[in-house]
């Protein structure tokens, strides 16, 4: 196992230096004098110029620079934000945790309708729920969640006037964020009612996040379901009169959840990608938001370090998912 | 006897079409798409025939109106009207042009592209094999929207670019699937046989070698073309695709959002036009991935 873990981890080396390099030359091949482009329209003297360049390495050798940036982000320095002049790494760490939030409860949900439902669809497969849920997953995975979400607004926002419209707490309430987490935060302040305008806040994000990976989670809990149940070892043991629901729930769904694990996990990009545009429609504080802003106010350094610690964060889950499939499925160990 | 041998290969073909066809028709589902999609093409191709408006016209004296069954609407908009007076209805058709054309484009370049990294991935393996694979790797390790995002923030928002920066980010899953295909192919004898009979390299990735690999391939571009469709609307949402006026669906959909409280039809048309089409690609997608994957055929 300890074997399996470090392969993974030196195979993950390379693409991360690879990232670094993305990210790296993203600004560099920017059209325009980056440090034009950091004064903006005040413009600066070339005494300044020379200055600003030298401060930031812009006079060294290409290579050098590549080599600069690395040794920075390995001691943690992810640069500065042009707009906001705070350390990229600290506005990062300050949003993360409403991202999370949002993806925690999205793929909950899409965990806890989309297994059932596979498994319901895989038994009673042909059926008028098998053909029922299966055509909604179809939708679901066609939506434009961009759109779903603009029609949740108009018709739980707008036409029944149950959840707010944007945003993570109601106004009225203001506590000190221990955890990042609002609905833990909230219910640590002992503020009346501010649990219950966390979660009106939460509940339409986090549908319309989880719509694509409860589709995809469904669908694929079906498919597996159904392979397993036509193996030989689940025909044993029915043939030896093993009651139906033990054969479903032992022998044939432990089975059927190795690939699940694997697709759930795999999500965390989907949910990123949602996270940009969730998060635009509902104003909500994240990630998402933070780096649509950025690219739209040219704040480079932030879409730079942005970009790397989102790929570097997909990649160290993806490492996690693989490590946990590996646990699971001991066949992949050995191979 | 050459000319009985091409009509032998012809009744072949004909045969592969008929069971193609038989498999496809198993699926209802696949057929409606098809069927959807059909209407689709034609919209695009016929759109100035069918749009009773031109797109970009405005009408100053019918801004935001209705769609015609409701107080207030106008029989000659039948779908109502935007923020500045434009027949949503014709907005709509031209915007099926806009999809059809990004997706047949993205999935081009996405798809040579990726046909022929991979053919050469796997032809040739060792080193180049790895240096190609790292690359697709790190491609890989970005969520797509967002680095389509990226590079079309360095490139520029425009369509053109948006759909640049998917055919890009799709390209690494092309690669993959004609790495693997090739690379299985390469142990049949067939590829011996024709190496043994003095083959080139080129005559053996693009005539031999490639031919048996395009099932998969062909199933992933139907999937790609939903998804290209689907990534251009949002970027064209989140401002970077196709720029307004363009009456392209995502832009629209961004041009009508801050009506959604007033005005449910400039937003609820567009995001059903794309939602349709790419359920139907992908219910077409189902169909294709039924008849052509020889696994599924056997159960």
């Amino acid at each position: 196992m300890v074997r399996f873990i470090l392969s993974k981890l030196l195979y993950l080396v390379p693409t991360f230096l690879g990232i670094t390099i993305i990210a790296f030359g993203f600004v560099r091949i920017l059209p325009g004098d980056p440090v034009l482009l950091m004064a903006g329209e005040r413009g600066v003297s070339p005494e300044r110029h020379a200055e600003l360049s030298a401060q930031l390495g812009f006079d060294k050798p290409f290579i050098m620079q590549y080599f600069d940036f690395l040794g920075r982000l390995l001691q943690g320095d992810f640069g500065n934000s042009l707009v906001t002049k705070k350390p990229v790494l600290t506005e990062f760490l300050a949003l993360f945790p409403a991202t999370v939030e949002l993806g925690l409860c999205a793929i909950i949900i899409a965990t806890l309708i989309g297994v059932p439902v596979g498994v319901l669809a895989a038994i009673k497969r042909g059926s008028w729920f098998d053909q029922l849920s299966m055509t909604t997953a179809l939708v679901g995975f066609s939506m434009p969640i961009f759109w779903w979400g603009l029609l949740l607004i108009i018709f739980f926002s707008g036409f029944l006037g149950w959840t707010p419209v944007s945003g993570r707490i109601s106004l009225m309430y203001f506590f000190p964020q221990v955890t990042g987490f609002m609905l833990i935060d909230s219910l640590l302040s002992g503020q009346d009612g501010a649990f219950i305008s966390a979660v009106s806040h939460l509940i339409l994000p986090s549908v319309v996040l989880a719509t694509i990976p409860l589709a995809v989670i469904a669908r694929q809990t079906r498919s597996a379901m159904l392979e397993v149940m036509g193996e030989d070892y689940v025909r044993t043991a029915r043939a030896k009169g093993m009651p139906s629901r033990r054969v479903i729930g032992v022998h044939a769904l432990r089975n059927a959840m190795i690939p699940v694990v694997t697709t759930i996990g795999l999500q965390i990009g989907v949910l990123m990608a949602g996270a940009i545009l969730t998060e635009t429609i509902f104003s909500w504080p994240g990630i998402g938001k933070w780096m649509i802003d950025s690219i739209s106010r040219r704040d480079y350094p932030v879409v730079q370090s942005g970009l790397l610690l989102i790929a570097g964060m997909v990649m160290v889950v993806n490492l996690l998912v693989d490590l946990t499939y590996g646990l699971i499925n001991p066949r992949i160990r050995a191979s | 006897m050459s000319n009985s041998a091409q009509m032998s290969t012809a009744a072949i073909r004909r045969q592969m079409l008929a069971e193609f066809w038989f498999y496809f028709r198993q699926n209802r589902g696949a057929v409606v798409g098809l069927f959807v999609f059909i209407l689709l093409v034609l919209t695009a191709v016929f759109a100035p025939v069918l749009a009773p408006h031109s797109p970009a016209t405005q009408y100053r004296d019918a801004l935001l109106l209705p769609p015609f069954w409701q107080e207030g609407g106008r029989a000659e908009f039948l779908l109502g009207t935007d923020a500045v007076g434009r027949d949503m209805l014709s907005r709509l058709i031209y915007g099926a042009q806009y999809s059809l054309f990004i997706g047949i484009v993205v999935v081009s370049i996405a798809l040579f592209g990726g046909i022929f990294i991979g053919l050469v991935a796997g032809f040739f393996r060792g080193w180049v094999d790895a240096v190609i694979m790292r690359v697709m790797d790190i491609i890989l390790a970005f969520p797509s929207l967002l680095l389509a995002l990226v590079l079309v923030a360095v490139l520029g928002p425009g369509l053109t670019n948006a759909m640049i920066a998917i055919a890009i980010v799709y390209q690494p899953h092309f690669a993959r699937l004609t790495r693997a295909a090739v690379m299985s192919e390469m142990k049949r004898e067939y590829v011996t046989a024709a190496r043994v009979a003095g083959a080139g390299n080129m005559r053996l990735m693009f005539k031999t070698i490639l031919p048996n690999c395009l099932a998969p391939l062909i199933v992933q571009a139907t999937l790609s073309f939903s998804s290209a469709v689907l990534d251009s609307a949002a970027l064209g949402f989140l401002g970077m695709g196709a720029q307004p006026p363009a009456p392209e669906w995502g832009t629209m959909l961004a041009e009508a959002r801050e009506f959604i409280l007033r005005a449910w039809w400039v937003v609820t048309f567009p995001g059903l036009a794309i939602l349709t089409s790419v359920l139907a690609i992908n219910m077409m997608g189902d169909g294709l991935r039924d008849a052509l994957d020889p696994k599924l055929k056997r159960s």
